[in-house]
């Protein structure tokens, strides 16, 4: 009869180190950590949080120092998660780069192909040619990327905090926002959608039905979230003064969205250097002055009506703008094809396929040479910025007059605004560190990128 | 600092023959904008002024001014990259209080300059962008660091580090930040290869990215 050791763990052991017991924990048996630490008579933790850990929104490590349930010391680790992006850009052509750049910041994927489109266009010399009717579109979607954006916020935010149903509430109205996705560009996320000189495809038929349709439900189903959260006791006594960043903070620490407006100043690039037209539009800026983690709850839900006005107006231009065009004029820029949907999917229209493979010899070499090769964009760099959901998206493009990019570099938000955590948590207890967190936003897909 | 990037012969990224087009006698040049005169337009020539009044070293500093596409940049001797950052983020005419990070960029073919690093800035005082621009030699890639005059651009130096190899003197912790820390190389440079496999479709192989046909 074989002798298993019963006290034995294998999801909790501790070895011996030079600084000291390092236990591993990954379930198991709580209570004999606990008594084991306890017993030491060291009082100083080092907690290592991550990568793999439900509340860290993704592949996020923090370390941890802890006195008691106090954090004296907070690090992030990051890096999980680069998939050298920026690199591979330098080797598709300006065009295949926005299939890259959208899988940067998942959750927002519309505003770094329009950031890096408009950068594009900068360099092209072509802002002012951009059909309005592309720029429309472009907002709107914009918007509506806002509000799936800042629901994943939300939802898992408070899902961190241990309030289950208003994740639920929030992937609700956010499918809701996938599905207008889905129905305009093909696609729920990573749509590749905004290019160059426009956007890929007209919208389909019945678009605008089914947008005001979905307006008017996400307005009235905001309302199930706000019911929940807003004033709720224990959410505020779980986020009220958690996650303190004052505006000096913010300044130093290049800390920009929700989280700068939450300590009362209202800067938000659509305002104050406005992009697309967003001067044309009506909106306010949704700020807070308490510099905490509600402020920044606050602002979100506030932002999610103003991104509704904006839609409803940017409906209401489209409706004047049936039939125009959404891709520039100039047939040495502009994507030969337009997408239809098949019987096969959504692929080159057939009626382009038709004219390049039966009819002109001239359109099938412009259409091969444009697809395979590209186009030029003239030497020199530029700096485009967007107000993304979580703050300045900045994009520096570098051309070398090649029909590739020589450098890509993205700005994140996201990874700017991590390095706030460091301030925000050292100082407070352990369990606001989560809160503290989930008030960033961060989206290790843009951190990392 | 030469403008011209070298000689593109060619339609294909095939070096020497093996151009089978036809059309190996194009030469093609790519004229990145040179400096620009006086005046610059816009709200550009305040702040060159305001920077002139502020910092009598001015001339000496920086290197040419770049206005293009709208967009102002200082080309700045690395040595004096502190005092003018300091001076642009205090002077309160000037108050370029955020710095958005820091981009590399690698220019193998400018001898003595082949490393760059170029910081975006934004006054939201003035609601105004401009942008510096930092050279350094590859044998020699040390551009002091701006972490003491805007804490935010400690990871963004990191990362600068990482995918470009600048050391930043002065910087707290210049650690890999991206990539794993025994990792050997500085990925975004220009002769760092891509990497990747071939892949096989119904008989055919298409190569990795950074080794197939480049129209350059």
């Amino acid at each position: 009869m074989s002798t298993f050791n019963t006290t034995y763990d294998p999801y909790a052991s501790s070895r011996e180190t030079t600084e000291g017991t390092v236990y591993s924990v990954t379930g198991g048996d709580w209570d004999q950590i606990a008594t084991e630490i306890g017993e030491s008579k060291e009082e100083r933790i080092v907690v290592n949080m991550g990568p793999q850990h439900p509340s860290t929104h993704g592949v996020l490590r923090l370390m941890l120092e802890l006195e008691g349930e106090t954090v004296t010391e907070c690090r992030c680790g990051i890096g999980y998660l680069h998939t050298g992006i920026e690199k591979n850009c330098e080797f598709r052509t300006w065009t295949q780069g926005v299939t890259f750049v959208t899988r940067m910041d998942y959750l927002a994927p519309i505003f770094n192909e329009t950031a890096y489109c408009l950068g594009v266009e900068r360099l092209l010399g072509v802002t002012e040619d951009v059909p309005e009717r592309a720029t429309v579109i472009r907002v709107m979607m914009m918007e509506f990327n806002r509000i799936s954006s800042h629901m994943v916020a939300l939802g898992t935010g408070a899902l961190e905090l241990g309030a289950l149903s208003p994740m639920l509430f929030a992937f609700r109205e956010r499918e809701k926002v996938l599905d207008i996705f889905e129905h305009i560009s093909g696609l729920r996320m990573n749509m590749a959608y905004v290019r160059p000189g426009g956007v890929a495809q007209d919208l389909p038929d019945g678009s605008l039905a089914k947008i005001r349709e979905t307006v008017k439900e996400l307005r009235k189903n905001f309302k199930d979230n706000e019911k929940l959260l807003v004033g709720n006791s224990i959410w505020v006594k779980r986020t009220k003064d958690v996650g303190y960043l004052d505006l000096a903070g913010c300044t130093t620490l290049g800390v920009t969205g929700p989280v700068l407006r939450a300590t009362g100043l209202p800067w938000d690039l659509r305002k104050t250097q406005p992009y697309c037209g967003y001067e044309d539009y009506q909106f306010d800026v949704v700020t807070a002055n308490t510099s905490d983690t509600y402020g920044r709850f606050l602002i979100r839900m506030g932002e999610l009506e103003q991104s509704l006005r904006i839609v409803e107006q940017c409906v209401a231009k489209l409706e004047k703008l049936e039939g125009a065009p959404v891709m520039v004029a100039d047939k040495k820029i502009a994507w030969p094809a337009q997408l239809a949907l098949g019987g096969d999917g959504l692929g080159n229209s057939l009626e382009h396929i038709r004219n390049i493979m039966g009819e002109s010899m001239e359109a099938l070499i412009h259409h091969f040479k444009l697809v395979t090769e590209g186009f030029r964009v003239p030497a020199g760099q530029v700096y485009t910025a967007v107000e993304s959901p979580r703050g300045e998206l900045g994009v520096h493009l570098v051309s070398d007059g090649g029909t590739r990019p020589y450098r890509v570099h993205f700005r994140e938000p996201s990874f700017n605004n991590l390095q706030s955590t460091a301030a925000m948590v050292e100082g407070g207890q352990v369990a606001d560190v989560v809160a503290a967190v989930a008030s960033i936003d961060p989206v290790m897909g843009g951190v990392d990128r | 600092m030469s403008d011209v990037n070298d000689l593109d012969g060619g339609m294909f990224g095939v070096k020497g023959t093996g151009d089978t087009s036809g059309y190996g006698g194009l030469v093609r040049t790519a004229v990145r904008p040179g400096s620009s005169q006086r005046p610059y337009g816009s709200y550009f020539d305040e702040v060159a002024d305001e920077l002139e009044r502020a910092y009598p070293l001015f001339s000496d500093a920086i290197e040419r001014v770049v206005v293009d596409r709208g967009e102002l940049t200082l080309h700045i001797k690395r040595e004096r990259l502190v005092e003018v950052a300091k001076i642009l983020r205090d002077t309160p005419s000037l108050r370029f209080e955020y710095c958005l990070g820091v981009s590399g960029v690698h220019y193998p073919e400018e001898q003595g300059r082949e490393l760059h690093a170029i910081y975006p800035l934004l006054s939201m005082t003035n609601n105004r962008r401009i942008r510096l621009e930092v050279s350094a030699p590859q044998s020699d890639p040390h551009i002091p660091s701006l972490v003491e005059v805007w804490a935010g651009n400690n990871w963004n130096e990191r990362e600068t580090f990482d995918m470009f190899g600048i050391i930043f003197d002065g910087h707290p912790a210049l650690t890999r930040i991206l990539m794993p820390d025994d990792w050997p190389g500085h990925p975004q440079r220009k002769d760092y290869p891509l990497g990747g496999i071939e892949v096989e479709y119904k008989g055919a192989v298409i190569p990795p990215p950074d080794q197939r046909r480049s129209y350059r």
